[in-house]
């Protein structure tokens, strides 16, 4: 099934949860709606699935609105954070429940609801668990099982409201997986709503990323994670570094470089953004010119912290503090440690204007932050 | 004694085990226990013969059908209603809703003497409601209805306040998940909102019909006191002990105690049952 959202509005009061609002979600597609808390993404969902109303515009599904169709014209699974499993039935009876509502006529028999059952807890891997109640089940379990209850109405659509959100860490990635497995085993349309850029960009065909009930940008992971359009999609989907730089007639002068800012960034103040994985470092005084943007001056090592393959470095620049990751051999090389000097360049830096960075993303306040790592290696 | 305590109890951030069930214990024996054993020591001192005498009396028997009868009809009278009204506060905001809500306890806080006396005047024959309904051709105050109306009156607050926490903690989400899959609103109702709620329905349900057993004040205003007709068992009592009958009064209040004890115990296994059903 195909979505499409047209010129979506919602108010809550005076607050405007979601402004004009214009998606297309394709046939088979997984698509990741990203963003903050009080970003609309859960209204947007809510009203695609018509628990909640919107104030104008219309969601169509196969080119027909979806307020004119019945149950069994738009079968939507939605899977809920908090499971809103009934607890008050056992897991057969939670599973089966789809089943034994259908209208006389369509309902299947007591073995063949059985069968189904079984099957779908087979799918989820909770065979065995027919008889238990949900509070005897962990969460990963009880989000498994509601999933499964919502597969018994074989849904076209499957909608998920931050359905990991409530998990620790390795059991959401586990989830992850079958998740992901099942979309495409069933050929389902699946929109997925989630506050983690690392599950979105993980897990989805294609991201919207929300912002104050906005969506700022569709692509897919790759497209996202390296062509930001705005800073606060930059901010939001990593860990950014900004550097300040001055634009000039359509370039930025950042360190030894002068480098094209796309266009639409007005002359003045701009701001560059960079990984950490995008800082290279080198040793001081080291001037030979490379690809990436060299900044004058040295950078003071305020903690380097080595887990397995990468070393995360926090440096003091201009003082702001600076993070940058690297690989363990480099770390190695230059032989740094607390205290050492070193120089910085920038690989890939993402420019914008500094006025919109500091709105959309509070960097500015952030140029005195406190170190984000203990210091418990001071050597 | 240092080892042999520790196992029933566990260490805790709060100690005082012994003294807490030390006092729980005195408390509940010199408030409850003792004054009941009292009251069935004396009721056997009377003798079978006159323990029989009164369980075989009409006038007895009549009273305690009125009271256990009656109690009974306006509990689940109040269980329905008091789930409505615990409905619509919970779900909906009007105008209003905060008052409504405060004079729900008004039962609790007011005399009984009062509320018998103010719905004897609104339902007696001259009476506003009572004129009204004396055209119809019913009958209320010093009647049994009139004993139902009062019951109803003081039983209200009990379903209401146990009713209304627990569906101010139900999981909304339940609901639309039903309704997603397919489920028509009486089947969201039947099958995902009621059963959850049926034990503090019956918590309500016990409290009102317990309070209605016992109810005196409100009752013997409205209810005419026609002995075998609307009389109920604790008024009984009282007559009883204004002709000196001493044994009748304290036979007929240990056969109330038992007949109590009996149903609170039946309506609490009920309830204990339907938990192990839903899994809690």
């Amino acid at each position: 099934m195909r979505i499409e959202v047209k010129d979506l509005t919602k108010r809550f009061d005076h607050t405007i949860v979601l402004d004009r609002i214009n998606l297309e979600i394709r046939q088979k597609e997984f698509l990741g709606l990203l963003g903050p808390s009080g970003s609309g993404k859960t209204t947007l969902l809510r009203i695609i699935a018509r628990l909640e109303f919107a104030d104008s515009g219309v969601v169509e599904v196969d080119g027909r609105d979806v307020g004119t169709l019945g149950f069994e014209e738009r079968k939507f699974g939605f899977v809920f954070q908090q499971y809103a499993l009934f607890n008050h039935m056992t897991i057969f009876e939670n599973v089966a429940f789809g089943l034994k509502v259908r209208p006389r006529g369509a309902r299947p028999d007591k073995r063949a609801i059985a069968a189904r059952v079984q099957e779908l807890l087979e799918l989820v891997q909770l065979g065995g668990f027919e008889d238990r109640f949900p509070a005897q089940l962990s969460g990963g379990q009880r989000q498994r099982v509601a999933l499964a209850r919502t597969l018994t109405i074989d849904p076209q659509v499957l909608l998920l409201d931050e359905p990991f959100g409530a998990l620790d860490a390795k059991v959401r990635v586990e989830l992850r997986r079958s998740l992901r497995n099942i979309h495409d085993a069933t050929g389902l349309t699946t929109i997925f709503v989630t506050h983690d850029q690392e599950e979105a960009l993980d897990l989805a065909d294609r991201v919207a990323i929300m912002n104050r009930g906005v969506i700022e940008q569709i692509g897919t992971p790759i497209e996202v994670y390296e062509s930001p359009k705005t800073p606060f999609i930059f901010d939001f989907l990593g860990h950014t570094n900004s550097f300040d730089c001055l634009i000039h007639y359509g370039k930025a002068r950042l360190g030894d470089k002068e480098l094209a800012v796309e266009p639409g960034i007005p002359d003045g103040r701009g701001v560059a953004f960079v990984r950490p994985h995008d800082i290279v470092l080198s040793p001081p005084n080291d001037l030979e010119p490379t690809q990436d943007a060299k900044l004058p001056g040295a950078a003071i090592t305020r903690f380097v912290s080595a887990r397995g393959q990468w070393a995360a470095v926090e440096l003091l620049y201009e003082k702001r503090l600076i993070e940058a990751e690297i690989s363990r051999e480099r770390l190695n090389e230059l032989g740094l440690s607390i205290g050492d000097k070193c120089t910085i360049s920038l690989r890939l830096p993402r420019i914008y204007a500094k006025r919109e960075a500091e709105k959309q993303t509070g960097i500015g306040d952030r140029a005195a932050a406190r170190p984000r790592f203990r210091r418990r290696q001071r050597a | 004694m240092f080892g042999g305590a520790t196992a029933i109890r566990q260490r805790s951030i709060i100690p005082g085990f012994e003294l807490s069930l030390g006092v729980t214990l005195s408390y509940l024996g010199l408030i409850v226990i003792i004054p009941l054993c009292v009251l069935l020591l004396n009721a056997s001192d009377a003798g079978w013969a006159k323990i029989w005498a009164e369980l075989s009396s009409p006038r007895t028997l009549a009273a305690f059908r009125v009271s256990f009868g009656i109690a009974f009809l306006a509990a689940a009278f109040n269980a329905g209603f008091g789930f409505i009204v615990a409905w619509v506060l919970v779900r909906y905001q009007f105008l209003g809703r905060r008052f409504i809500d405060a004079m729900i306890d008004l039962p609790f806080a007011l005399p009984t003497a009062v509320a018998g006396i103010s719905l004897t005047q609104l339902y007696a024959e001259k009476g506003w409601l009572g004129s009204a309904l004396a055209a119809t051709g019913i009958k209320v105050a010093f009647t049994p209805l009139g004993i139902l109306v009062a019951l109803v009156f003081v039983g209200l607050p009990f379903v209401v306040r146990t009713v209304q926490p627990v569906l101010q903690d139900f999981d909304r989400e339940t609901e639309e998940a039903g309704a997603l899959l397919g489920a028509s609103r009486t089947n969201i109702l039947r099958r995902i909102v009621f059963p959850p709620l049926i034990p503090a329905v019956t918590t309500g349900f016990t409290l009102a019909f317990a309070r209605g057993i016992g109810e005196y004040g409100s009752v013997i205003f409205i209810a005419g006191n026609m002995p075998g007709y609307s009389e109920i068992v604790p008024l009984l009592i009282i007559i009883k002990l204004e002709q000196f009958d001493y044994a009748g009064a304290t036979v007929i209040a240990a056969l109330m105690l038992v007949a109590s004890f009996i149903l609170l115990f039946t309506i609490n296994l009920l309830q204990a049952w339907t938990r192990r059903q839903q899994g809690g």
